[in-house]
C-alpha cells in the first residue's frame, strides 16, 4: 500500500512548507516555500485520483499565479532595510494559540463522525474527458460566469495598473 | 493503516488554519495574499476528498471554479499591491491607515 | 518492478539528453561558423583526432567541471545555488511524457517507450515548461545584481506572455485528436504525411514555434540575456558548474522543444508514408537494406577521408587524423558486407527481436526529426537579429494571441462540421 506513504509524506511536506511560508520575513522566500507547498498539494490531489486537477494545480498556481507574485516582489524590489524584521511577539503568540485552538476544535469535531473509507473507483475517474463533460453540461452556467469573472479581473487589473486613466 | 476521509479533512483543516494564522498575524500584504491562496488550496483539498469519497466528479468542477477565482484574485490583488506601493511606498498593511478615524 | 522500470527509463532518457547536449554545442559553434563564413572550432585534439571540432566540447566540459566555483558575497545563498538546479531539472523532466516509439510487445508484457503515458500528457508538458521561468527569475533575484534583476524581470514577463500563445496554439490539435494524451495525438497523425498536424494546423505550428523560441530564451527572443544591454542577464554572477547547468538547461530546452514539436506536429515516431504494418511484414528486407546501406556508407565515407590524407599539412599528429578515422571505416564497411554475404541467406527475426528492431527504427526516425529541429533552432539564432522589448510584447499580445484565438475558432467550426 503506497497511499499512507504518499499521504503522510506529501501532507507533512505541505504543512511544513505552509508553516515556513507564513513565518519567513523575506517575501521571496515565502513565495518559494509556497510553490513547494502547491507541489505537495498537487501530489495529494493525484493521490485522490484527481489527475486533471492535480496537473492544473501545478500549471495555474505554480506556473502562473506564483510567477506573478515573484514578478511583483521583484518589481517592487524592496530593499533589505525596508524588510525590517517585524517581530510581533505578542500578536504572533496569540495568533498561534488561536490557530492551534481552531485546529483542535475542528479535529475533535471531525473525529466525532464515523470513519468513512474510500470506495474503489471506476476506470477513468478524474481524467480530463469526464471533468470536461461535466463542465460543459451540468455546470455550463457557472463555467460561463467564471469567464465573465476573468474578464472583470482583466479589466480591473488594467485599471489598477494604469498610472493615469 | 487505511487513509480515510477524516485524514484528508484534518489535513485540510490544519492547512486552512495555517493560512488563517498568516492572514491574522502577518502585516506584509504579499504574505497575506499568499496565505489566502493557501486557504483556497486547502478548500480545494476538501472538495476533492469529498468527491473521492462520493465517487462523483462534481467536486473537480468546483475546484476548477475556485482556481479561476484564485487567478482573478491574484491578478487584481497584485494590481492593488503595485498601486499601493506606488502611492505609499509600503507593503505593510498597518502603515496604510488614512481612513482610520 | 514497475518503479524499477520507470527509474531505468528515466535514467536512460536523462543520459541521452546529457550526451546530446555537447553535440548540440558543437553543432551550434560549427553552424554559427559556417553561417558567418569561418571555420569554427578545429584546434582541440586528442592524439591528433579532432572529430571536426567535437573534442572542443569535451574540453569545455572538463574546463567547466574544474573551474573555481565563485559565490559572490552579497547573494542570497540558498536561492543562488538552487536556481541553476531548478533550471536544468525542469528542462529535462518534460521528456517523461514524450513517446519515442511504439510500445514493444515482449511476450505478454508491454514495454512503453515513454516514462509515463499520462491522460493529461499535454497539460503536463505545459505545467512543467511553465516552471522553467523559476530558474531564471530566482537566479536573477538571488544574484543581487541590477543586470541580473532586469534579466529576471524581463524573462518573467516574456515567458508568462508567450505561454498564453503557446497553450492556445495547441488547443486546435487536441480538438482534432480528441485527447490530451500524447500517444493518442501521435496515433491520430499516423504515418500519412498529409495527415500530420503541420499540414492540418499550419497556423498553430508557426505560433507554437515562435512562442517556443521565446520560452527557450533564444534569439531572436533572448532579451533576458541580451549581452549588449544586460551583459549576460540573469547569469552574470554565475561561474563554473552552476553556469554550466544554465548552459545545459538551455540546450536541454532546445531538445525538449524539438521533441514536443516533433510529437505534436510532425507525426512523432511515424516514418512518413511507411505504415508500421508494412515494416512489420518486411522487417527482414528492411534490416538487410539498412545493413548494406550502412556498409556502403562507411566504405565511401572512409574512402573520402583517406583521400584527404596529405602529409605535412600541419606537420604534426593532426596530419594522420583522416587515416585514423577513415581506414577503420573502410574496414568496418567491408566486414559488414562480408558478414552479410555469409549469413544473410535465409533468416527471420524472432518475434521479440522484430518488435525491438521496429521500435529502434522508430526511435531513430524520431531522433532524426528532433535533431533537425535542434539544427533549426541554431540556424534561426545565427540568422535573425534580436527583438526590441516593446516589439516582443506587441508580437506576443497583439499578433500571436488573436491569431491563436482565431485558429481555435476555425478549428472548432471545422471539427463541428465533420
Amino acid at each position: 500500500m503506497m497511499e499512507p506513504i504518499f499521504f503522510y509524506g506529501f501532507g507533512g511536506l505541505a504543512v511544513v512548507t505552509a508553516l515556513l511560508m507564513v513565518t519567513r520575513v523575506n517575501p521571496i522566500a515565502s513565495a518559494v516555500w509556497l510553490v513547494v507547498c502547491f507541489f505537495a498539494f498537487a501530489a495529494l490531489f493525484i493521490t485522490l485520483e484527481a489527475h486533471f486537477i492535480g496537473v492544473i494545480q501545478v500549471l495555474l498556481y505554480a506556473g502562473a499565479i506564483m510567477v506573478l507574485f515573484i514578478f511583483v516582489i521583484m518589481l517592487l524590489n524592496i530593499g533589505a532595510e525596508e524588510l525590517k524584521a517585524r517581530t510581533m511577539q505578542f500578536s504572533g503568540l496569540l495568533g498561534g494559540l488561536v490557530t492551534i485552538y481552531l485546529i483542535v476544535l475542528i479535529t475533535l469535531g471531525l473525529l466525532k463522525n464515523p470513519v468513512r473509507f474510500f470506495e474503489p473507483l471506476t476506470e477513468g475517474y478524474g481524467y480530463v474527458a469526464p471533468v470536461g463533460r461535466l463542465l460543459f453540461t451540468k455546470y455550463l452556467v457557472p463555467f460561463e460566469l467564471t469567464s465573465v469573472l476573468l474578464l472583470v479581473a482583466i479589466v480591473g487589473s488594467v485599471v489598477m495598473g494604469k498610472r493615469k486613466l | 493503516m487505511m487513509i480515510t476521509l477524516t485524514h484528508y479533512l484534518i489535513l485540510a483543516a490544519v492547512l486552512f488554519c495555517i493560512g488563517v494564522f498568516g492572514v491574522v498575524v502577518r502585516r506584509n500584504i504579499l504574505i497575506i495574499f499568499m496565505s489566502i491562496e493557501l486557504m483556497l488550496s486547502a478548500v480545494n483539498l476538501v472538495f476533492l476528498s469529498f468527491s473521492r469519497y462520493l465517487g462523483t466528479q462534481d467536486g473537480h468542477v468546483w475546484v476548477f471554479m475556485v482556481l479561476t477565482v484564485a487567478a482573478a484574485e491574484a491578478a487584481v490583488g497584485l494590481g492593488i499591491i503595485v498601486a499601493l506601493f506606488r502611492n505609499k511606498q509600503t507593503i505593510y498593511v498597518d502603515e496604510v491607515k488614512e481612513l482610520k478615524g | 518492478m514497475d518503479y524499477a522500470i520507470a527509474a531505468l527509463k528515466t535514467a536512460s532518457i536523462f543520459l541521452v539528453v546529457i550526451s546530446i547536449v555537447p553535440v548540440l554545442i558543437w553543432l551550434e559553434r560549427k553552424g554559427a561558423a559556417y553561417i558567418q563564413d569561418r571555420r569554427g572550432p578545429n584546434r582541440a585534439a586528442i592524439l591528433g583526432v579532432r572529430l571536426g571540432g567535437l573534442i572542443n566540447s569535451l574540453n569545455d566540459v572538463v574546463k567547466l567541471l574544474f573551474k573555481e566555483d565563485i559565490i559572490p558575497a552579497n547573494v542570497n545563498k540558498p536561492l543562488f545555488i538552487l536556481a541553476p538546479m531548478i533550471a536544468f531539472f525542469v528542462a529535462t523532466i518534460t521528456l517523461a511524457v514524450i513517446p519515442f516509439a511504439d510500445p514493444i510487445q515482449l511476450g505478454s508484457t508491454k514495454l512503453l517507450l515513454q516514462v509515463a503515458d499520462l491522460d493529461a500528457g499535454l497539460l503536463y508538458v505545459f505545467a512543467v515548461s511553465s516552471l522553467g521561468v523559476y530558474g531564471v527569475m530566482l537566479a536573477g533575484w538571488a544574484a543581487n545584481n541590477k543586470y541580473s534583476l532586469l534579466g529576471g524581470l524581463r524573462s518573467a514577463a516574456q515567458m508568462v506572455s508567450y505561454e498564453v500563445s503557446l497553450g492556445l496554439a495547441v488547443v486546435g490539435i487536441f480538438l482534432m485528436a480528441g485527447s490530451l494524451k500524447l500517444t493518442d495525438i501521435v496515433a491520430y497523425q499516423g504515418s500519412n504525411l498529409f495527415h500530420w498536424n503541420i499540414l492540418l494546423q499550419p497556423v498553430a505550428f508557426f505560433i507554437f514555434l515562435t512562442a517556443l523560441f521565446a520560452e527557450t530564451n533564444r534569439l531572436p527572443f533572448d532579451l533576458p540575456e541580451g549581452e549588449s544591454e544586460l551583459v549576460a542577464g540573469f547569469h552574470v554572477e554565475y561561474s563554473s558548474m552552476k553556469f554550466a547547468l544554465f548552459f545545459m538547461a538551455e540546450y536541454a530546452h532546445i531538445i525538449v522543444g524539438s521533441c514536443i514539436i516533433t510529437t505534436l506536429f510532425f507525426g512523432g515516431w511515424h516514418i512518413p508514408f511507411v505504415p508500421v504494418d508494412l515494416i512489420r511484414m518486411n522487417a527482414e528486407l528492411v534490416a538487410q537494406g539498412l545493413w548494406i546501406g550502412f556498409a556502403i556508407f562507411s566504405i565511401l565515407g572512409g574512402g573520402l577521408l583517406v583521400r584527404r590524407f596529405k602529409k605535412g599539412k600541419y606537420g604534426d599528429l593532426r596530419d594522420y587524423e583522416p587515416l585514423v578515422i577513415g581506414a577503420p571505416g573502410i574496414l568496418i564497411g567491408f566486414a559488414l558486407l562480408g558478414l552479410f554475404a555469409i549469413f544473410a541467406q535465409d533468416w527471420e527475426f524472432l518475434p521479440w527481436g522484430k518488435n525491438i528492431f521496429i521500435a529502434t527504427l522508430q526511435a531513430g526516425v524520431f531522433l532524426a526529426k528532433v535533431l533537425f529541429f535542434c539544427f533549426f533552432f541554431i540556424w534561426v539564432r545565427w540568422t535573425l537579429p534580436r527583438f526590441r522589448y516593446d516589439q516582443l510584447m506587441r508580437l506576443g499580445w497583439k499578433v500571436m494571441l488573436p491569431l491563436a484565438l482565431i485558429n481555435i475558432l476555425v478549428t472548432g467550426w471545422v471539427v463541428l462540421q465533420s
